[in-house]
């Protein structure tokens, strides 16, 4: 009889539960536990990246959890990084274990028609590539032909793989999947993959961390484009909208000019634009349920846009991936960085 | 029961009480059976209407209809069932344009290639390390020890990612690779070579096949040992004649550029796990054999040397008759746990029924009907390993005879 009572007070807690997570947004649960769980990878330098040498967390997709964390909380630390793998990060949103994922993911129409989750804006652009070792005598992916070819289990590139041999008509070639990026790189290196495929920035990373980055070749093909942007579970607009503008007010920032290192000089501008675009006078905030100042935060935590790029992937670091000439740069450069207006 | 009846028989005139209390007594409890039952079944349609409403607000649909979609990605290894042109589904190796049921099915392939495998190798493994570890040799009894102990306890997943990185994955490369009379060793895997039927309809090779077959089931099940060895030796020349005469060839495989064509192969992911498994689950056996032998009295050690018989014979003839019949439902329990444990194969790529379901899951959205599945599916298998070793228990103890 005990068992049964607690069987019953389960199933009622658990009814509870879902009808309260339903109806609250994920923004004011956020707002009242005072700290942001956000998903991001800790195997991917450059986007998600635990340093071993200084125990922090790293990339742009931290970054930009710390400037959803600045913007919603106004406290950059108050965030709680949880790892997600390719495999489990839309679980761990729709089980409302983690409030947004930054996970370098790949937007494609599949993952928002069926699996209850809606897509922030791109955050970055890139395109799925292959890593061979220098020596194995690949020089394109034409190469390739009855090879294996290891890829992260739930990615994209499983599916865009799949496509490419189809497409070219091969019969022998294999796709070997793992769990994540780390053992995907020890086969590759162990000769058991004859070709490691991911997105482009993750190959750089990769190479650009190991002993030696000469020995591995990125060949110039691109399989397919990659668009990377968070996600948030469906249905939610009230804390969608208020992450989707924290991201273009990062691109604004930019824009705008304001860093960083000028935004106290900014804050006392006598522009009326940027004024309200800081919430100096007025702002945007307050209807989207944040303080007014919550641009001014994000940028004082991680920069604008192109200071978190630079930080992350940019000409300093290991990996450098050149921002000019890349859907990357602002629009006004010939990119695809593009706030819409702010009014 | 009998304590009501006799005191029945003592006075008649409370027959009549009696027999009312002892109905009432048993609508009483079968009220109550049904009501747990009742309860039971209505806090699983809560709990389902919990789950379907709670899923139904986050706008995410359930149901089984994504099984029958392109799949769309590739699986490694491992065949499923497609509809072909007969009656009966055809086994076919997977493709990316077959369904996503397909690609279940090559899951489902997969974990019970490697589960069979095991199963056989490590009880033979085990029932040796077991016997080793009572051995009258000190180098064979501490070996046994070692090993067991060594395997026993450290974390099979740790195991794993041992056999796989630290040895599979060592093999030379494919331009490198070690080849032994056809038998070709790379890190892409291990080939061997195949059997492929050339011989048509031809009454000769079909007769010779047969006679083959024949002859194996009698090797291995005639009662007269004498029998089983002219049964094996009429296998061996069945099979060189069906050569001779151009009923079958081997094929054998061929290095290219990336791997071997021809043959049959072991992918190195299979070989991992397998390996991985059956030495994990042996030492578990080899724990179960040694602790039955010991259980075993003394006296039939004894009686067995009395009688002149060597170790050996005592060992294969008296101690592991009396062993097996004892240690089978252990045996049953090891093998569930161990099919069940292929799950890992996650760990090094391996396409089980657990790491498949990862990707459908990942490509589909749909992951809770993908673990319904999944579930239900090593329940089955487990029902099927724990029913085939219930029926061999029932073979090897019939009732009525001691122990």
């Amino acid at each position: 009889m005990n068992l049964l009572k607690i069987l019953t007070g389960g199933v009622f807690a658990a009814a509870a539960f879902g009808a309260a997570q339903a109806s609250a947004s994920v923004l004011d649960t956020v707002k009242q536990r005072g700290v942001l769980n956000c998903g991001t990878d800790n195997t991917a330098p450059g986007f998600g990246y635990l340093n071993t040498t200084t125990g922090q967390m790293e990339g742009l997709d931290v970054d930009f959890c710390k400037a959803v964390a600045a913007g919603v909380l106004g406290d950059a630390s108050k965030v709680k990084f949880m790892t997600v793998t390719d495999k489990s990060r839309f679980d761990a949103v729709l089980t409302g274990q983690v409030d947004v994922v930054f996970a370098h993911t790949t937007i494609k129409p599949a993952r928002e028609s069926s699996i209850a989750i809606d897509f922030l804006p791109v955050n970055f652009y890139d395109g799925t590539g292959l890593m061979v070792k220098a020596d194995a005598g690949i020089k394109e992916f034409g190469d390739l032909d009855g090879a294996t070819i290891c890829t992260t289990q739930g990615s994209a590139t499983e599916t865009v793989l799949t496509a490419a041999f189809k497409a070219r008509g091969w019969k022998d070639s294999k796709v070997l999947t793992y769990e994540n990026l780390e053992k995907l790189f020890s086969a590759l290196n162990s000769g058991r993959c004859n070709a490691m495929s991911t997105d482009k920035s993750a190959l750089a990373a990769w190479a650009g961390n190991a002993p030696t980055p000469t020995d591995y070749l990125i060949l110039p093909d691109t399989l397919d484009k990659s668009p990377f942007g968070g996600f948030v579970v469906a249905n939610d607009s009230k804390w969608r909208n208020a992450l989707r503008w924290i991201e273009y007010g990062l691109f604004q920032a930019e824009e705008s000019d304001i860093t960083q290192a000028n935004l106290a000089e900014k804050l006392k501008s006598e522009d009326p634009f940027v004024q309200k675009f800081l919430g100096v006078d007025g702002g945007y905030g307050k209807d989207f349920g944040l303080a007014d100042d919550f641009i001014a935060q994000a940028v004082k935590a991680v920069g604008n846009y192109g200071e978190v790029y630079d930080r992350n992937l940019g000409p300093r670091t290991k990996m450098y991936l050149d921002r000019k000439g890349t859907p990357n740069a602002l629009w006004t450069q010939g990119g695809a960085i593009y706030s819409p207006l702010w009014n | 029961m009998t304590i009501h009846e006799t005191s029945a028989v003592r006075g008649m005139a409370d027959h009549d009480h009696l027999k009312s209390r002892r109905l009432r007594n048993r609508i009483r409890h079968e009220a109550i059976q049904f009501g747990v039952i009742a309860i039971v079944v209505a806090l699983l349609g809560l709990l389902a209407y919990a789950i379907k409403s709670g899923l139904a607000e986050r706008g995410i649909r359930f149901s089984f209809s994504f099984l029958a979609n392109t799949a769309g990605f590739d699986i490694s290894e491992g065949w499923t069932l497609a509809s072909g042109e007969s009656f009966l589904p055809d086994l076919t190796l997977f493709s990316p344009d077959m369904t996503v049921a397909s690609a279940f099915v090559t899951g489902i392939f997969n974990t019970a290639k490697v589960s069979i495998l095991a199963i056989i190798l490590s009880t033979v493994l085990g029932t040796m390390l077991g016997v080793g570890r009572l051995s009258t040799n000190w180098v064979v009894r501490n070996l046994c020890f070692w090993i067991v102990e060594f395997v026993r306890n450290t974390p099979l997943l740790i195991q794993l990612v041992f056999w796989y990185f630290a040895v599979v994955l060592r093999f030379p490369p494919m331009a490198s690779a070690a080849h032994f009379y056809g038998l070709i060793v790379s890190q892409q895997g291990v080939y061997v070579p195949s059997l492929s039927w050339v011989g048509g309809d031809s009454m000769l090779s079909i007769a010779l096949a047969t006679l083959i077959l024949v002859s194996v089931v009698g090797a291995i099940f005639d009662p007269v040992k004498g029998m089983r060895r002219i049964c094996v030796a009429a296998a061996v020349v069945c099979f060189a004649l069906l050569f001779v005469t151009g009923g079958a060839e081997l094929n054998f495989p061929v290095a290219n550029k990336f791997k071997a064509s021809g043959g049959t192969s072991i992918s190195p992911e299979m070989a991992a796990l397998l390996l991985a498994i059956v030495v994990n689950s042996a030492s578990f056996i080899a724990e179960t054999v040694r602790g039955a032998i010991d259980a075993l009295p003394k006296s039939q050690w004894e009686a067995a040397a009395s009688l002149g018989l060597s170790r050996r014979y005592t060992v294969n003839d008296i101690v592991l008759p009396q062993v097996f019949r004892v240690v089978l439902p252990s045996f049953g329990n090891q093998y569930i746990s161990l099919t069940k444990n292929t799950a890992l194969g996650i760990a090094v790529g391996y396409p089980d029924l657990f790491n498949i379901y990862g990707t459908i899951a990942n490509q589909t959205g749909h992951s809770l009907e993908g673990i319904i599945i999944v579930m239900a599916s090593y329940l089955i298998l487990s029902w099927i390993i724990s029913t085939l070793v219930y029926l061999a228990n029932r073979r090897l103890n019939p009732t009525g005879v001691p122990r």
